[in-house]
């Protein structure tokens, strides 16, 4: 970029001075600049952490990620134990903040749309209530309610001895949440499939249902429909495959029950503390959205004789999305990031056994944390593109 | 624009370890007026802070005997409290100058992290602890239990290899603090607390009631604890070590902080060289020669540190074990000031 400079005077004074007010010109130099100086910012930075690693003999590089790991997780979604490489354990602490993540983001959205809704509605104890809990948790910090709820409320359940029992096939202890775990046997693909089957024929009947209503006008009950066939359907089919799902009881077996299903504490608590933190702000937001609607829509479908429930459903809310939406994301986001607290209640997530004990363990900071900030922003980046999609196509359309 | 900004923010996070001067360890701590300390969140007998907020523990002598060898004054010592997941990387960064927080001296810390092992001040071994209620009696009848271990140790990796050798299953549950995980294992949530076995003595006794758990006799590993300093600055290297190897000397020599002073005018050659009146002294590592008598006059030599922190004169009441002198059946021996 010094050319740039350098050559401009031989043009001549005038000529040099109208060059370099030309702002064309200057937003070119002034864009090269920076970016040279950023570029200078970056190398010096690198080759100076690389000298000074070299330097105190700190190894580097991503040989770690094939190294055995050699030390257990708690909770993993894939198969892992101890013989398995480092870089597996990278792969299991993200699925566990990916299952967290998706969880929270499903629980806190449906939280807080009825939040949200009950906030405005007519009934004053229900209004009330919903103003109530939106204040409570959007502002207590969320890692105290995750502490709540694991040492406040998780933590004085039961030992395993004495569990709190739904049957005698759900259990609910201070170690966890035990429920029977399906077991597939041979001709458990029909099941499948009538469930395939199901769901086909509910995206067909939703279709046909919605081009009679816009040709006839008549209406058909698409949900109760749908119901009946993904119930009956799969069970239908279980009843001619003969039966070939079991389930597996988990048992007190030694310490622990075993076989099963188990929702480790970790995970509730977590869940429940970023879910309903979250929520808090996102029925501000749909309360928000529905407040933006202007009143004379309300009174205009009022005018067409929609009842009050139809009228939330077909003519508020799609308009609100559209002014819920972009803050939602940020939400969604907020609520992954805030998913690395689990590390303080030992929650086996990235941080914890990625950041945590596997730094530890081979103590090559900077790969590691570059690692898991890039998982970070790949998935804040995911959620953002997603719902930009989702905005664009929740847009008002103007004809 | 965000975007660059973005990156250069991360570039920036990633030189955390770069922004190091390069003066020597021993210049800058004079130069400060104080050590620099890394230790731990508190471990009763190692390194715990009293009401008052002052530190003592074996390990906290050893902050302490090293600002005696370079400034003369025990008392000038920062401490840094770090959880087992910090402590590398503080040493690293150049938070502190040594990091003595009962950390493991293994062949990667000492040499793939940039870091050296000074020596050993504790010789320890991996135990478990269990509530009395489960009625067991060794270790090879946990299978199947639950453990709270503390993240970022050797011991997460020693309990893998040992439930892996006895053919049993296990679930870990990693805590960050010593707290979290006593914690844990108090609300039953796990059904044993593992870690060094000085470490169970010492979290025995911040449990609501000590007498419900058992410490299992079982010994899973080798844990020679030591402290450690930055790879790469030998003579800061050289302090460290020869600060440590004065307590036991001193204690071997019969010096103590009781008769420190009348030792100055001892004819014994031993320890008239060890007291700095003769022999090398401190010149060679830039500190001055009578370091040693100012770590026994002012810390103690290593029976006192012991007794005091951990041992009879301790609740913890830890025998001395493999921590004797080598000529009273244990392994501590230093080599010879002279």
């Amino acid at each position: 970029m010094s050319e740039n400079i350098a050559s401009a005077p031989a043009a001549g004074r005038s000529s040099s001075t109208r060059f370099l007010y030309d702002p064309k010109v200057r937003s070119i130099v002034f864009q090269l600049l920076f970016i040279g100086l950023l570029f200078f910012l970056v190398s010096t930075i690198v080759t100076n952490t690389t000298n000074n690693l070299e330097q105190r003999g700190i190894t580097t590089g991503f040989d770690f990620l094939s190294q055995e790991a050699g030390f257990g997780i708690l909770q993993s979604l894939v198969e892992y134990d101890e013989t398995h490489t480092f870089g597996k354990t990278f792969i299991v602490g993200l699925l566990n903040t990916i299952l967290v993540s998706v969880l929270g983001i499903v629980l806190s959205t449906v939280v807080g749309f009825l939040v949200g809704v009950g906030r405005l509605s007519r009934n004053w104890l229900i209004s009330r209530l919903c103003g109530v809990y939106i204040e409570i948790f959007r502002n207590i910090p969320v890692l105290l309610q995750i502490l709540f709820w694991y040492i406040a409320v998780l933590r004085v359940l039961p030992s395993p001895r004495q569990s709190l029992s739904l049957g005698e096939s759900v259990f609910l202890n201070l170690r966890g949440l035990y429920f029977p775990a399906p077991i597939f046997e041979e001709g458990s693909g029909v099941i499948f499939a009538a469930l395939g089957v199901a769901v086909a024929l509910i995206i067909g009947l939703s279709y046909w249902a919605k081009r009679r209503q816009v040709m006839t006008g008549q209406t058909f009950p698409v949900f109760n429909a749908s119901l009946a066939l993904i119930v009956l359907l799969p069970a239908v089919a279980w009843f001619v495959a003969g039966q070939p799902v079991s389930l597996e009881m988990p048992e007190l077996k030694g310490f622990n029950f075993r076989g099963g299903i188990t929702v480790i504490p970790e995970l509730i608590a977590l869940l429940l503390g970023l879910s309903f933190y979250t929520a808090a702000y996102i029925a501000e937001n749909v309360r928000a959205g529905i407040d933006a609607i202007n009143k004379g829509q309300q009174e205009a479908s009022g005018a067409l004789g929609l009842s009050e429930s139809k009228t939330m459903r077909l003519v508020i809310i799609p308009q609100a999305m559209r002014v819920v939406i972009p803050p939602l994301s940020t939400n969604y986001m907020n609520l992954i990031k805030n998913s690395s607290l689990a590390t303080a209640i030992g929650y086996p997530e990235l941080v914890n056994v990625f950041m945590g004990t596997t730094l530890n363990q081979t103590g090559q900071a900077i790969e590691i944390i570059a690692m898991t900030m890039a998982v970070y922003l790949t998935m804040n980046i995911i959620v953002s593109l997603f719902m930009n999609w989702f905005n664009n196509r929740m847009a008002l359309v103007e004809r | 624009m965000k975007k660059a900004l973005k990156l250069t923010g991360a570039a920036l996070a990633l030189t955390a370890l770069s922004g190091l001067s390069q003066a020597s360890t021993l210049d800058t701590v004079k130069e400060r007026g104080y050590l620099s300390c890394g230790v731990s969140t508190g471990l009763p007998g190692f390194s715990s802070p009293d009401d008052k907020g002052n530190w003592s523990g074996l390990d906290v002598d050893v902050c302490r005997a090293m600002a005696a060898a370079t400034l003369g004054d025990a008392s000038k010592v920062k401490y840094t409290p770090l959880t087992a997941k910090e402590r590398f990387t503080a040493l690293q960064s150049g938070e502190i100058d040594v990091l003595p927080r009962n950390t493991t001296w293994t062949l990667t810390r000492d040499t793939s992290l940039g870091m050296n092992f000074v020596g050993v001040n504790y010789y320890d071994g991996q135990g478990f602890m269990v509530s009395k209620k489960l009625g067991v009696t060794s270790a090879k009848e946990l299978d199947g239990a639950t453990v709270c271990i503390q993240a970022g140790t050797t011991t997460e990796l020693n309990m893998a290899d040992y439930f892996r050798e006895h053919n049993m299953k296990y679930q870990p549950i990693v805590f960050d603090t010593s707290a979290q995980s006593v914690q844990g294992f108090e609300s039953g949530r796990c059904d044993m607390l593992t870690s060094d076995q000085s470490q169970l003595y010492g979290l025995r006794t911040k449990l609501a009631n000590p007498n419900d758990a058992i410490v299992l006799p079982e010994i899973i590993s080798k844990e020679p604890l030591g402290p450690v300093v930055r790879q790469g600055d030998d003579q800061w290297f050289n302090i460290a070590k020869w600060s440590l190897y004065a307590m036991v000397a001193a204690e071997e020599l019969g010096v103590s902080s009781a008769n420190v002073d009348a030792m100055m005018k001892s004819e014994n050659p031993g320890i008239s060289r060890l007291l700095g009146n003769s022999g090398p002294g401190g010149k060679a590592m830039g500190i001055s020669d009578d370091f040693a008598y100012q770590i026994v006059k002012q810390v103690g030599n290593y029976s006192e540190s012991f007794e005091r922190n951990v041992g009879k004169d301790s609740p913890l009441l830890i025998q001395r074990g493999l921590n004797a002198l080598w000529k009273d059946g244990g392994i501590m021996y230093v080599p010879p000031f002279r």
